[in-house]
């Protein structure tokens, strides 16, 4: 084998590279385009778009003559990823930049303590009776769905491992997780048209219709967290002659409460927010309805936030956005609280 | 957390049979307990078929005047479902690209440092409640997207979607497909993000070793490795779409008709937007309608699930 082999182009181990900080050079060009385009009169939006567009392009082409196709095309691929990134983070933040600023000019006091009872024209109004009607239908929903849901995930990992029974709870809880929220509404007021009487609303139906919802999220996270505590625990607990169900309660739960209080809270904060099983179910009402067995409309703060928008007046757009916020609060403290639980019991698997 | 069993702490327990492991009073009980809630699952999910078709069934035929103006069950449901999967369509065109993206920012591109957090925003966003991503959409996105929807109807008017007087408030179906991909971003993206990142480590080195680049390495590794996840990933964003009523409802001004035309001021009404704004309606022959309308939904929305699941399960069998 001659030297002059070797040295021949195709069989080279390297081949030219961009310099180091290529993207930064690119990135204060593209910069500099979208300047001039903005001086030369494009909106801040056309700016934008040219200045991105000019990266994603100059980089690669750049790529393109100095390496090669396939160095170009990940390079082009990588821009695209970052774009789309910085694209989709933009409604994000501004829905809840604007959820925020309009939200916090109509939270007040009086908007937390009022009801809408006989308001008119601009009478200062509030959602005191939506908040007490969520806590009710949620609360409602969270008594029946929690003890059911953790019950059945116990079945399925405890008891009926395999059988078909559990084959069957399986596969009807994936069927559950796919009801359509509104569907779940429909069901509660077809039940209670048959059991109650005709047009019934009121809030129990809508704590049936949001169980309806709840319990397949709740028994799929405790599931999940049950499967994650070793068969060791128990069968140490069998070796010692502690019986089945004192194993589960003593063991098993202690060791996954943590997950499962996480999973719980978690649940709720999806519950909270659904509006379309409500306005079905539970019913519109101007007024404080504390007893959510007697028939006769429950407000929770999503339905207050659709009919105060189908107003279409000032006022009720603003009272939409105080509700949205506060709704937006309850699911972020939800959330908040989950995560804190979710830390403070953090798997105790002994690593 | 208490470890051993304390037998002092229950009186009421035989020690004898709990030595035994079976038969015990407690056992019993709460293996009863457990039975009893796994089969009041079913029973709920029975329920909602029975007392649905009790109500619902007659509202495949009752008087015409309740289909609002199509005549026939048949005629009311066809667009119904039509704008549903129309809209639920659109959505997914917009959120699919972006989600994947985003995925593979959070599995493959960003560092660590931003990576973790992005993924807990974008799983916080899925918490948003569907009702303030509507109320965003109607009275906040609708008016920017206003010149947009001036500059297709001009520009773009080649495309059926875009052939016609485009709408001067922009609470079209254009705006409510918008906000409908935003809410399902999150599922799609989270469930992809975990499918790419349990494509094992070894397949992804190999594949640098041989000199690919990174985007060869996730075209090549990760993507053949993570196909089923994702295309299930993408069928439960289109249940969660098909189900999503508020955006709909109240964002779009509509109308039960057929039609392409997404920028106009008439637009097709979905079923689940159908129903919520029929809430109101109290005469029986309505309400079962709107009941009927909600069972095809159900069978549908049930239809697409499945698919995904077989889709999942076959992916797994392989």
């Amino acid at each position: 084998m001659s030297n002059t082999e070797l040295s021949n182009e195709d069989t080279k181990l390297s081949h030219a590279t961009l310099p180091r900080g290529a993207q930064w050079l690119v990135g204060v060009a593209a910069l500099a385009l979208g300047g001039l385009s903005l001086v030369l009169g494009m909106g801040i939006v056309g700016a934008v778009v040219i200045g991105v567009l000019g990266f994603l392009i100059g980089y690669p082409l750049w790529a393109l003559l100095v390496e090669n196709r396939r160095s170009a095309t990940d390079k082009l691929i990588t821009g695209l990823v970052w774009t789309a990134f910085a694209v989709a983070v933009i409604p994000l933040i501004w829905l809840v930049y604007t959820v925020v600023s309009k939200g916090a000019a109509t939270l007040s006091p009086e908007f937390l303590t009022y009801s809408m009872r006989s308001v008119t024209g601009d009478e200062q109004g509030g959602l005191y009776h939506a908040l007490i009607g969520t806590l009710i239908v949620t609360g409602i929903a969270a008594v029946i769905s929690i003890p059911i849901g953790i019950m059945t995930a116990i079945y399925l990992i405890e008891y009926g491992k395999g059988n078909r029974l559990a084959k069957t709870i399986t596969f009807l809880v994936d069927v559950m997780t796919g009801i359509p929220s509104i569907v779940a509404g429909l069901f509660a007021f077809a039940l209670f048209t048959l059991l109650v009487g005709p047009g019934t609303r009121f809030g129990f139906g809508g704590g049936i219709a949001l169980s309806l919802l709840m319990i397949p999220t709740v028994v799929r996270s405790t599931e999940e967290m049950l499967k994650l505590v070793p068969d060791d625990l128990r069968e140490a607990a069998y070796a010692l002659g502690v019986p089945k169900w004192r194993t589960i309660t003593k063991m098993v739960l202690p060791t996954a409460i943590g997950g499962i209080v996480t999973g719980v809270v978690l649940s709720i904060s999806r519950v909270i927010g659904e509006t379309a099983p409500l306005l079905v179910a539970s019913g519109f009402n101007p007024n404080l309805n504390t007893n959510a067995f007697e028939d006769s409309p429950m407000m929770t703060v999503p339905v207050f936030i659709y009919t105060q928008l189908s107003e279409a007046t000032e006022k009720g757009v603003e009272y939409a956005w105080g509700g949205a916020l506060v709704l937006f609060i309850l699911v972020m403290v939800l959330n908040l609280i989950a995560r804190i639980v979710g830390t403070i019991f953090a798997p105790k698997t002994g690593r | 957390m208490t470890v051993a069993a304390d037998p002092g702490a229950d009186p009421g327990v035989d020690t004898k049979s709990e030595l035994s492991g079976r038969g015990s009073m407690g056992d019993v009980v709460f293996r009863g307990l457990a039975v009893i809630a796994a089969t009041l699952i079913m029973v709920a999910l029975a329920a909602v078929f029975i007392f649905l078709g009790i109500e619902g069934i007659p509202g495949f035929s009752v008087d015409e005047q309740n289909y609002t103006g199509q005549g026939s069950f048949l005629g009311l449901v066809v667009p119904l479902l039509f704008a549903t999967i129309y809209a639920a369509v659109l959505a997914l065109i917009v959120a699919v690209p972006f989600s994947v993206a985003i995925a593979l920012f959070i599995s493959h591109y960003a560092p660590r440092r931003i990576a973790t957090p992005v993924a807990y925003v974008i799983d916080l966003l899925a918490a948003v409640p569907s009702v303030v991503f509507g109320l965003w959409g109607a009275v906040v996105l609708g008016r920017y997207l206003v010149p947009t929807h001036a500059w297709l109807a001009e520009n773009m008017a080649w495309l059926p979607f875009f052939d016609g007087q485009p709408s001067g408030n922009g609470r079209t179906l254009f705006t409510a497909a918008i906000v409908l991909a935003v809410m399902i971003l999150p599922i799609i993206t989270s469930i992809c993000r975990e499918v790419f990142a349990q494509t094992p480590r070894l397949h992804e080195e190999a594949a640098l070793a041989l000199g690919a680049t990174r985007w060869e390495m996730i075209r090549y590794a990760v993507f053949p490795y993570a196909r089923s996840g994702m295309v299930s990933a993408v069928m439960l964003g289109l249940g969660r779409a098909l189900g999503e009523t508020m955006a709909l409802a109240m964002i779009v001004s509509p109308k039960v008709l057929i039609s392409l035309f997404i920028i106009g001021t008439n637009n097709p009404q979905t079923i689940a937007a159908y129903i919520a704004q029929g809430y109101k309606e109290s005469t029986p022959d309505r309400l079962s309608v709107l009941i009927a309308t909600g069972l095809v939904l159900f069978a549908f929305t049930f239809l697409v699930n499945a698919a995904a699941r077989w889709i999942v399960a076959r992916g797994r069998a392989k």
